[in-house]
């Protein structure tokens, strides 16, 4: 196996003084947004994907995944301290945590949150450097038929793990569809739902969307009613765990590790997924259940190693397939797009240096996490305090500005407004944005390898359902869906998503 | 009958519906071709007749099922200051040049918060003007000029 002669090039691209350099932007960036409550690393990857395309593109690449993953550290700092989770994922940890924090145990609370992330992610790591060759090997004899169906398979998915309406979700992804399809057809270049506009020729620009249904769309949402935020501790003391606390720790650090990179590789929000699972795991398997929700280290750290597993874990479909698994990878594809590589099976063998780059650099990124998180916590105690009508204006002038800066096109920047606008009416009334930015970045390939496929098969659309692997992927595409609609399991997903709310 | 329907769903179908049937009709100015050789129109057309079922399907799910809960009033004040700072973005970048657009466009936004003031908008557009310039002028070399031809110096 030659594993070992792949990682060794990974660490000797990691390790470049530049790339460390980028990483440690990268998770810098990821806990600050990750502990400001508001702003999300959907958001500031979205924000700062134009600013990346100066970069080289293992930089660019390194350091937006460093934000993603970051951004799971740092969301359970807020979630501990202030009850209030960064980032959604860190939901369940605020149960727990917050409690912690009352009784004067912040600090064991925060460090069996990064303790049990940072042996998550190495672990999530490995299993993504053996998983990912043998993967990418299988993907490269997909066909345009396996293709689609993986596609709709990805998309289906995400509706069954996001909370609310099944239908609103059907529907959002339907509509991210359609915008997909602004712009030139791929086949005869005729320019679709343009008005003349020469600037929509190329699309709709992804970046706008993204920003507008994340970014804005989330502002006039926090804007509707200013919280002012309270903070327990002022100053975290006696961060190291006992001796007990480590013992209580072993078990749902091991448990949460494999459930959430097991969960991480599905689409939709595996890493939300995995943290509320691996809560309700540990709360049955303990022999003082009743100590849950009364701060038990369990359900801290549990949860917060799952969400971290998920988070590497879900670089697997994207890394193989070329398919994102939920907005963030989504910005992700845009990332490998800007700089001129399509992501999917090819990149392993034409782009070695470049995989395995950022699979090493995960694993120094964790690192660099721990000792970003456990040391420096007081400095992020203080941001915590950073009031929200001082962050917000920093986000529409990053948005603008990033936006412009890619095409120097104004139009894109008018297009924030308005999905700013359509995405806060429709969260409003109960639609989740995330499917709609997946069908939105889907919609292109979903429509290209459909219509490749009907050309190849002379227009038989059995063709989908005499190819094995295809037949495969749709059939559990629709048992995906059937599951989700099924009364009894509608009623325990209403019940780990009502956490959350 | 406005208590015995769920006013979300109403809302959002009729979005859905509005924006489905806006594509499926916009797709019929284009090919359609067949399903051997799809015109630019096909999908379009198909997925735009979805999204409007679907849209239909949410109205009907939300029959004699009102809200339990009911949404916080919107901030017009944020969604008009922040609507005018984006469109204000794109239309002086170009003429007014970098640092009065990002002055100007964050005290609009900064005074979208209701507890804001006008002092305390001043500096935060301040303060983010200067970090945008070194980040994006100095550090990134965005092609703008830093005053525009607009002004007269």
């Amino acid at each position: 196996m030659d594993l070992i002669a792949s990682l060794g090039l990974g660490f000797s691209v990691a390790l470049d003084p530049m790339n460390i350099l980028y990483c440690f932007i990268g998770v810098l960036l990821g806990t600050l947004v990750g502990c400001l409550p508001g702003i999300g690393p959907t958001a500031t990857i979205a924000m700062l994907l134009p600013i990346t395309f100066s970069l080289s593109p293992v930089g660019a690449l390194i350091m937006l995944a460093g934000i993603y993953y970051g951004a799971q550290y740092g969301g359970s700092t807020t979630a501990i301290l202030i009850n209030l989770p960064g980032e959604s994922s860190a939901a369940v940890t605020a149960i727990d945590g917050y409690q912690m924090a009352r009784q004067g145990r912040a600090g064991p609370a925060l460090a069996a949150a990064a303790l049990g992330s940072f042996f998550a992610g190495s672990v999530a790591t490995l299993l993504l450097a053996f998983f990912a060759p043998p993967l990418a090997r299988a993907a490269l004899s997909f066909g345009a038929p396996e293709y689609f169906a993986l596609i709709v398979l990805g998309l289906l998915v995400s509706i069954a793990l996001a909370h609310g309406s099944i239908l609103k979700a059907l529907a959002m992804i339907v509509l991210g569809l359609l915008l997909g399809m602004v712009g030139q057809d791929i086949y005869t270049g005729q320019p679709r739902f343009t008005f003349g506009f020469r600037e929509l020729f190329s699309g709709l620009n992804f970046v706008s969307v993204a920003v507008g249904v994340f970014g804005v769309a989330e502002i006039l949402r926090n804007l509707e009613n200013e919280k002012t935020r309270e903070l327990l501790v002022k100053k975290v003391t006696n961060l190291w765990p006992t001796g007990e606390d480590f013992r209580r720790i072993v078990g749902p650090v091991l448990r949460g590790t494999g459930l959430g990179s097991a969960l991480g590789v599905l689409p939709g929000g595996g890493h939300i997924l995995s943290s509320f699972a691996s809560y309700s795991a540990e709360k049955r398997l303990s022999k003082h259940p009743e100590q849950f929700g009364k701060g038990a280290i369990e359900g801290v750290a549990g949860p917060e190693s799952a969400n971290n597993a998920a988070a590497q874990t879900s670089f697997i479909p994207l890394l193989t397939l070329g398919i994102p698994a939920h907005p963030v990878m989504a910005l992700m594809v845009g990332a490998f797009i800007l700089q001129g590589i399509t992501p999917g099976p090819n990149v392993i063998n034409d782009q070695p240096a470049l995989f395995w780059g950022i699979i090493a650099s995960m694993w120094v990124g964790n690192l660099l996490l721990v000792v970003l998180n456990l040391p420096l916590i007081g400095l992020w105690v203080k941001l915590i305090t950073i009031p929200y009508r001082m962050l917000f204006p920093a986000i529409v002038i990053f948005a603008c500005i990033g936006t412009y800066s890619i095409n120097l096109n104004v139009f894109d920047v008018y297009a924030i407004i308005l999905f700013g606008i359509l995405g806060y009416l429709l969260i409003r009334f109960g639609c989740e944005p995330a499917p709609l930015l997946l069908g939105f970045v889907l919609g292109p390939l979903l429509e290209e390898h459909f219509r490749r496929a009907m050309i190849i098969s002379r227009g038989d659309a059995t063709v989908f359902f005499t190819r094995p692997i295809s037949a495969t992927l749709l059939a559990l595409a629709l048992l995906a869906v059937v599951l989700a609609m099924l009364p009894a399991i509608r009623r325990r997903r209403d019940e780990v998503f009502v956490e959350e709310d | 009958m406005a208590t015995r329907i769920s006013r979300d769903n109403f809302l959002a179908g009729g979005i859905f519906i509005a924006l489905g049937g806006f594509f499926a009709l916009e797709s019929l100015n284009y090919e359609l071709g067949s399903p051997i050789r799809m015109g630019p129109g096909y999908m379009p057309l198909v997925l735009g007749s979805v999204l409007a079922a679907l849209g239909v399907a949410i109205v009907i799910a939300g029959l004699r099922k009102p809200e339990e809960h009911t949404n916080e009033p919107p901030s017009w004040r944020a969604i008009g200051l922040i609507a005018v700072a984006i469109i204000f973005f794109g239309v002086c970048i170009r003429g007014l040049g970098f640092i009065p657009t990002v002055f100007i466009t964050a005290l609009l936004t900064a005074s979208a918060s209701s507890r804001s003031t006008l002092l305390g908008a001043g500096i935060i557009a301040t303060a983010l003007t200067l970090l945008s310039t070194l980040v994006f002028v100095f550090g990134l070399r965005l092609q703008v000029p830093m005053l525009g031809p607009w002004l007269p110096f």
